[in-house]
């Protein structure tokens, strides 16, 4: 009732908010997104195929096969395949998802389900080229977007944060609108606000990067060129944790970067992507 | 308001997995569509040319203390071959046993074990990496390959060292294919930490390893060191051996170069 009558009150100074169509995002940076969704896309699914070759995680250079951080495996009970997933010690019944699923109506001991791996049957040299080839198409799209980030001026005008953003004030105001689903409106919304900076930068300029140099630990070739490798992450069977640990994080960015895509206008957000116009209301001013 | 009858929640379910079944199918058959993989292929290329541009021939892989050796290094592929002629030689300690080098040689070699023992040998402690993704640390000793081949003295017209192993792998493929067998460029059978090992952490070399010799090779996966070695091959095509792709597994769609 009270909404209703709220509604009907007419607002003060009723300037009419006028949508404009703002340049958002370039060509260099249209291009690289998609072509970095379709490749982290496959990187993932052929990425699940190659854990589930070994479904446990370790620390260190070496395997230690009774003691791994994270396992997935299977049991037979009554007569029927259980599957427990191991983290650190915790054991969870994960049957169906983790550790023993279907697979075209027959139960498999396997880490991921069929349904979320490339190719969906157990094909552990498939799912490599699958990853190779996008991690090529990946690394070489990275670099393009780096460059151009860098040389045209998007990482220092549009993601680096300004100082104002920076203030605890404003960050904590920011969680604070986000939290209740306001997004910034007009003027403020020609910026990148100072999560969403924060969430591409540490996803461009960490997480992805982290991908690459674990990934490239894990091989022994690159391991005897680059030793360093091997310091910095703490061994090999480190690196492949930790390359799956930075996949999960990579997952969860997505799936609220997709949320903050579908919440914050999906047809303005995926237009922007694809054509870079943006359209943001602005206030009408009195002549 | 009542639960769906278990029947009809069981049609939903089983509708859903056919469903599913289809799509996951028709994925597959693109994934693995002949053309598409062809294509897909090329990426091995590259990983083969950038891995060899960053690495020199004498870059050594990492090498580790005696402390960090695995107390539980795992025996994968096969661990006690079944074949009539290798089971002979191990009941005699092998000692009818013969390492075979010929191919494009000058001096076609026969050579026992104790003869292996006595070429130029390496010491070594390194990981060795699976493709399925586990890694395993152990203390090798072995003769150097670049000796053995020197002893041998290779034919200039010699482009591959092909490895011939003891143990038949699979059984049910064509004749010529179902002995493992690996092979190694000339630049990696020439590597300095490249050995035809007989000891493993001090201790001769246990069946289930590939006794009485195997292969190390650092800069690549576990499916290259071959075990149950017999016979080394030097020869310039790989195209009639197995089937062509220059090893066991190669031939099963594993990448040769087998850097990553």
């Amino acid at each position: 009732m009270t909404e209703t009558a709220v509604a009907a009150v007419p607002r003060p100074r009723a300037a009419s908010p006028r949508k404009v169509l703002v340049r958002r995002h370039s060509l260099a940076v249209r291009l690289t997104h998609w072509v970095n969704a379709v490749s982290l896309t496959f990187l993932l699914l052929s990425g699940l195929q190659i854990f589930n070759a070994h479904p446990a995680l370790y620390w260190g250079n070496a395997s230690t096969f009774s003691d791994p951080w994270l396992a997935t495996g299977a049991f037979v009970q009554g007569g029927r395949l259980v599957g427990m997933t191991t983290v650190g010690g915790w054991h969870f019944d994960t049957t169906g998802v983790l550790g023993a699923s279907q697979y075209h109506g027959v139960w498999q001991v396997r880490g991921f389900p069929a349904w979320i791996t490339l190719p969906s049957e157990k094909y552990l040299a498939l799912g490599r080229r699958y990853h190779f080839f996008f991690a090529w198409l990946f690394v070489i799209n990275g670099a393009i977007y780096l460059a151009s980030g860098l040389l045209s001026g998007h990482f220092r005008r549009d993601l680096a944060p300004t100082r104002d953003q920076l203030k605890p004030r404003h960050i904590w105001h920011e969680i604070v609108e986000h939290a209740r689903l306001r997004f910034p409106r007009g003027e403020e919304a020609r910026r990148y606000n100072v999560l969403q900076k924060g969430a591409y930068l540490g996803v461009a300029l960490v997480l992805l990067p982290l991908m690459v140099l674990t990934g490239m630990t894990m091989s022994p070739s690159l391991d005897a060129s680059f030793p360093w490798l091997l310091t910095l992450f703490g061994g090999r069977q480190s690196a492949r944790s930790i390359h799956f640990i930075c996949a999960n994080l990579i997952v969860a960015f997505v799936i609220v970067h997709l949320a903050m895509v579908v919440l914050s206008g999906l047809w303005n957000n995926i237009r922007s992507m694809i054509t870079g116009r943006y359209a943001i209301e602005v206030e009408e001013t009195a002549p | 308001m009542t639960a769906l009858p278990s029947s009809r929640r069981g049609w939903l379910k089983a509708a859903g997995a056919s469903l599913l079944g289809v799509v996951l199918a028709g994925c597959d058959r693109i994934a693995e569509n002949p053309k598409l993989v062809g294509v897909i292929d090329a990426a091995e290329g590259l990983n083969r040319r950038a891995q060899r541009l960053l690495s020199s021939r004498r870059t050594l892989a990492p090498e580790f203390s005696r402390a960090s050796i695995s107390r539980d290094f795992r025996a994968n592929g096969t661990t006690n071959p079944a074949d009539a002629d290798y089971r002979a030689l191990a009941e005699g300690g092998f000692a009818d046993w013969r390492l075979v080098v010929d191919g494009l040689v000058d001096h076609p070699l026969s050579l026992t074990l104790d003869q292996v023992r006595a070429l130029p040998a390496r010491t070594q402690v390194t990981r060795h990496d699976c493709v399925e993704g586990w890694s395993a640390i152990a203390e090798w000793k072995g003769a150097r390959m670049t000796a053995l081949l020197a002893a041998a003295g290779l034919k200039p017209t010699a482009r591959y060292i092909v490895l011939h192993c003891a143990d038949t792998f699979d059984a049910g493929a064509p004749e010529g294919q179902r002995k493992y067998y690996e092979s190694l460029d000339l630049v990696d059978a020439l590597h300095p930490q490249t050995l035809l090992a007989y000891e493993m952490n001090g201790e001769t070399l246990a069946i289930p390893h590939g006794a009485p010799l195997r292969l190390r090779a650092e800069k690549h996966l576990g499916y290259k060191q071959a075990k149950y070695v017999m016979r080394i091959e030097a020869v310039d095509s790989l195209d009639h051996i197995g089937a062509g792709k220059g090893g066991f597994w190669p031939d099963r769609g594993y990448e040769r170069y087998a850097g990553i």
